[in-house]
């Protein structure tokens, strides 16, 4: 065990049935995850990137191996609210304003209607989107919707912060200016982030730690730690430093390729 | 008001089929009249007593009409001969079968939704139910009830709630299934009880479907209050208006009462849609 990991899988293995037999979503996963780490998960699909994101959400079980999130099993760790998940879509509820979306999970959780109203306009501010409280989904942009989902996952202020491709269905230049907020957000809220992207100037962008994965089985084939400063201006991803990280990401993902 | 042209003419073509229809069915009755009166009839002498016979194998439509403005607007409504008293009887026992169909309908719903043994055995009932004729199990329902003391409005808001608790438990069931795996699988990564997923995810997910469920229930309970007035001789009712109707072959009568079954029908489910387009637009989900 590491000390003090605030994610630690030990040889995660998952095998779903199907009908066309067995499928091997994961396979031996081994890995830690420091505490304000932003660790980012690249591969193709089927690699088992959103599958290993979804065990330590305890929205899957692992078949073997074991996995720690804050030291407890994955279901204690959901039942102790410690993380918050951004899915895919935005998945935001129409009949409900973007302020009655954020303060859902506040009321599922029971917290009191005085603190609800301060959380939903902290987490507002934090995604750029005060003022946007009294409107509903549909008269905001993909983008902002995303945002506002974003800030819905803050708002209990859990210390993991899970993401399956949040910016997958969203324009380069949205998600530019999104990546650029999320390592602002990131670096304000001290929060650890598990990012689930397939894109790589993405992956090298965001992260201090880049997990490649290649699928059948689903597995890790690189890690890489970035020595690239905390402080990332966008034309960061010109510099030859940056460069290098996203050749060998590309290397680490043609590897996984050779076994096909 | 685009519309208003096709509508009009196709409803002009309708009325003139149905005159044309009139002077063909009822020419029969005509003649033989005049026959054993010794007299004959001009072309136009026919189609004027076909239109104006006093039970016609077809009444034209201004019998119709003239019908139901002396039993609405001319009558007291308290009045025994006035319409609207009747389809004010069959209405009240719609609207409570109806509501006791939709609670019904909902608590299988739910049920089906939430417990598997219901959701593998309860189904394949709802429908068998649904295949038995509902003028053969009216009267045995009927009877049964007043057997146990039970009659009136009860028994015939009982066969009412036979018919209407059918689509709301079909729509409901799909409504409750319709969140999504993640919007569920959001609810439990916030720990969510399964009273708070129904109530704040499943429950206003499945508005859209238990509104279209409501507008055939609606319609459903209707024939079923009536049906349910057929089988007892039951002396009030838009049912029971049809049925005497049919014993003194006063099919003027019949017509009016089959038009005000039809109108009372299209008012409730009206109602209904415009509940849903005001709930589901402030849901923004019209």
């Amino acid at each position: 065990m590491t000390e003090g990991a605030i994610i630690d899988a030990r040889d995660v293995s998952l095998t779903f049935q199907t009908n066309d037999g067995p499928v091997h979503a994961l396979r031996d996963v081994t890995l830690s995850v420091e505490k304000g780490d932003f660790v980012s998960f690249i591969g193709p699909s089927g690699c088992g990137k959103t599958t290993f994101l979804r065990v330590m959400a305890d929205l899957e079980q692992p078949t073997s191996g074991a996995v720690l999130v804050n030291g407890v099993s994955p279901e204690e760790a959901r039942k102790a609210r410690a993380y918050g998940y951004v899915f895919q879509a935005a998945g935001l509820y129409p009949w409900r304003t973007i302020g009655g979306n954020i303060r859902l999970p506040l009321e599922i959780m029971g917290y009191d209607r005085p603190v609800q109203a301060k959380r939903v306009k902290e987490v507002l501010e934090l995604v750029d989107l005060a003022g946007f409280e009294k409107k509903y989904p549909w008269q905001l942009s993909g983008g902002m919707q995303q945002r506002a989902s974003i800030a819905r996952a803050l708002a209990f202020d859990a210390d993991i912060l899970l993401m399956d491709e949040p910016f997958g269905a969203l324009d380069e230049i949205v998600r530019d200016h999104l990546n650029e907020q999320l390592l602002a957000l990131w670096a304000r809220t001290q929060k650890t982030i598990c990012f689930v992207t397939h894109s790589i100037p993405e992956a090298v962008y965001l992260s201090t730690k880049i997990v490649v994965m290649s699928p059948r089985p689903g597995r890790i084939t690189d890690v890489i730690e970035s020595p690239l400063p905390k402080e990332r201006p966008l034309d960061i991803r010109d510099t030859p430093e940056f460069l290098e990280i996203a050749h060998r990401v590309r290397e680490g993902l043609r590897a996984g390729h050779a076994y096909d | 008001m685009r519309h208003v042209l096709p509508v009009l003419t196709v409803v002009a073509v309708i009325v003139a089929i149905w005159y044309a229809a009139a002077i063909w069915l009822n020419a029969q009755w005509a003649l033989d009249t005049a026959a054993r009166q010794d007299r004959t009839l001009g072309a136009a002498e026919l189609v004027l007593d076909t239109w104006s016979q006093e039970k016609p194998k077809l009444p034209a439509p201004h019998q119709v009409v003239t019908e139901l403005w002396q039993t609405t607007v001319e009558k007291n409504v308290t009045s025994k001969r006035s319409l609207v008293y009747h389809a004010w009887v069959t209405l009240s026992a719609t609207l409570l079968g109806f509501g006791m169909g939709t609670a019904l309908g909902f608590a299988l719903a739910v049920g089906i939704v939430y417990i598997r043994v219901m959701d593998m055995s309860v189904m394949p009932w709802v429908i068998a139910s649904q295949t038995i004729p509902i003028l053969a199990i009216a009267p045995m329902i009927i009877v049964v009830l007043n057997a146990m003391g039970l009659s009136g409005l009860l028994p015939k808001a009982m066969i009412s709630m036979y018919l209407s608790f059918f689509p709301v438990v079909v729509g409901m069931v799909k409504g409750l299934r319709s969140p999504s795996r993640m919007m569920r699988d959001q609810m439990r990564t916030w720990n969510a009880t399964r009273g708070q997923e129904f109530l704040r995810l499943r429950l206003p997910m499945s508005m859209p479907y238990l509104f279209a469920s409501l507008k055939i229930a609606m319609a459903a309970s209707l024939v079923g209050a009536i049906v349910g007035e057929l089988p007892t001789g039951a002396v009030a009712g838009l049912g029971a208006r049809l049925l005497a109707g049919s014993y003194y072959g006063q099919t003027i009568q019949i017509w009016s009462a089959l038009f005000m079954a039809a109108a009372v029908a299209a008012a409730a489910v009206g109602l209904i849609g415009i509940v849903q387009r005001a709930t589901l637009k402030r849901m923004g989900m019209g």
